[in-house]
């Protein structure tokens, strides 16, 4: 489980995207949304996630490294 | 408890033709249960106007917009027709979108900030030695937007006289016949297909010659499906924000109280922009119905499967159980997850293109002609989806 995925839940801005496009990977709560685990195997989908999140509320790492979203 | 014995009420509730939110919206959402509610054509529908109603219809996959053309869908227009993105589900809509949404990361729209503050100025610049009065819209409002979805798609801005007409008439509704709406439709597809054409033969760096990619190398796209994407992409690229530039305007003129804190205070500009997105209700007629999957349960109103629901976003924009003294513009109130932008997965896809265009416009006027001010009538889109004005003149 080598990447890491973190919702900012202020940075949320709660339109769904993440929940839409990958929705093994993350969910809507009332206010902001989360990344169902926290640790997952290198899944490209979470870097269209990060890449696509309107507020850029996602971060995904690797080894501590900022990854996604992708310059 | 529903409210199906009542007979459907006429909607839209106005003619489109201000900025004021219609106060059946207010006796809708402070009335148990939902309107229920007729537009021009289609079946009659629920109306959903509280935020949290209105965050369900447009969020949960429990809706379907695919569904909508297999209906008489709630419409203003006589015929339903496919639109490309927005009439779609996942898991072709996310095929599709997925696609499309990589250029339009708010890390992309970021690095084009310089360029769109460098064209807001210059316009500014030419209005302003052109001398009073101006046409908001012909001088500023509509060019900004246009030349930058031109630069972003790969589109040469010489033709956009072509582009304005083949423009209005996608985002009429009753103007033109459903030939004449297919012609135009038609000549804006062909338009596309040759320069998808001189891209092919020549790639650039702009989103046009990435769908290519995508389509020739990966074949993740049909050449329909890409010519439609160019299509929406380059309308809703900027005639919506054609129409807010002066609507923002307008509505900051009104509330000189705002105008002047947001000069005192540049800083705010970017949560002016969020409280404006708020205000304003942009929608001049309605938005896409959804249809429901299966039933719903939407406050008291149990929402049967093969229902439709019109989620009336400018009027969640205004709840009070969300919002504190909705109806007043605060350009510094700490406003978050309006639903201005849409929600879930046909939340707009030019959001981040959106905002930084709107800020940089804001940015420039303010700083450009001094004590800006109406000098004369507005003359109101007609017929359209969206409201703001056609023409605003201007003085300083």
């Amino acid at each position: 489980m080598s990447w890491h995925l973190e919702v900012d839940e202020h940075t949320c801005i709660a339109s769904g995207m993440c929940a839409a496009l990958a929705p093994e990977l993350f969910e809507l709560e009332d206010v902001h949304a989360n990344a169902l685990k926290p640790d997952i195997e290198p899944d490209e989908l979470a870097l269209d996630a990060a890449d696509s999140c309107p507020s850029m509320a996602i971060r995904v790492t690797e080894n501590g490294t900022e990854i996604g979203p992708r310059p | 408890m529903t409210t199906t014995s009542v007979e459907p009420v006429a909607y839209p509730f106005d003619d489109g033709e201000s900025l004021v939110l219609h106060e059946s919206y207010r006796a809708a959402r402070t009335a148990p249960g939902m309107f229920r509610v007729r537009l021009p054509f289609g079946e009659p529908a629920w109306l959903a106007t509280r935020y949290a109603d209105v965050r369900i219809v447009l969020g949960d996959s429990r809706f379907s917009r695919a569904a909508a053309l297999e209906n008489d869908e709630p419409r203003l227009r006589p015929h339903s027709a496919h639109i490309g993105l927005m009439s779609m589900d996942p898991p072709d809509h996310t095929r599709l979108r997925t696609l499309v949404a990589k250029a339009f990361t708010v890390r992309r729209v970021e690095s084009l900030r310089p360029r769109i503050r460098e064209i807001a100025s210059s316009l500014v610049t030419d209005l302003v030695a052109a001398g009073p009065p101006a046409d908001l819209v012909d001088a500023f409002a509509l060019p900004l937007p246009v030349a930058v979805i031109c630069e972003l798609l790969g589109v040469p801005v010489e033709d956009r006289p072509r582009f304005r007409v083949w423009s209005d008439n996608a985002l009429s509704t009753c103007r033109l016949t459903p030939q004449e709406l297919m012609a135009s439709r038609q000549q804006l597809a062909e338009y596309l297909a040759g320069l998808i054409a001189q891209r092919r033969a020549d790639p650039a760096d702009d989103l046009m010659t990435a769908l290519i990619e995508a389509r020739d190398e990966q074949d993740r796209l049909t050449e329909q499906e890409m010519i439609s994407l160019c299509g929406n992409i380059l309308i809703a690229g900027h005639e919506t924000t054609a129409s807010q530039i002066p609507n923002f305007v307008l509505t900051l003129l009104d509330h000189p109280g705002q105008l002047a804190l947001l000069r005192e205070r540049p800083d705010l500009l970017p949560g002016a922009v969020e409280e404006l997105l708020r205000y304003v209700p942009l929608i001049a007629g309605s938005s896409f119905a959804r249809y429901a999957k299966e039933d719903v349960q939407l406050g008291d109103v149990v929402v049967r499967a093969g229902e439709p629901v019109i989620a009336a976003i400018s009027a969640a924009n205004r709840d009070e159980l969300r919002y504190d003294d909705p109806d007043a513009l605060r350009v510094d109130r700490e406003v978050n997850q309006h639903l201005a932008l849409g929600h879930g997965v046909h939340h707009c896809l030019g959001a981040a293109l959106a905002r930084v265009e709107l800020q940089e416009a804001l940015r420039a006027l303010l700083a450009g002609p001094p004590d800006l001010h109406l000098a004369g009538e507005i003359i109101w889109k007609t017929q359209m989806f969206v409201r703001g004005p056609a023409a605003m003149p201007i003085a300083w």
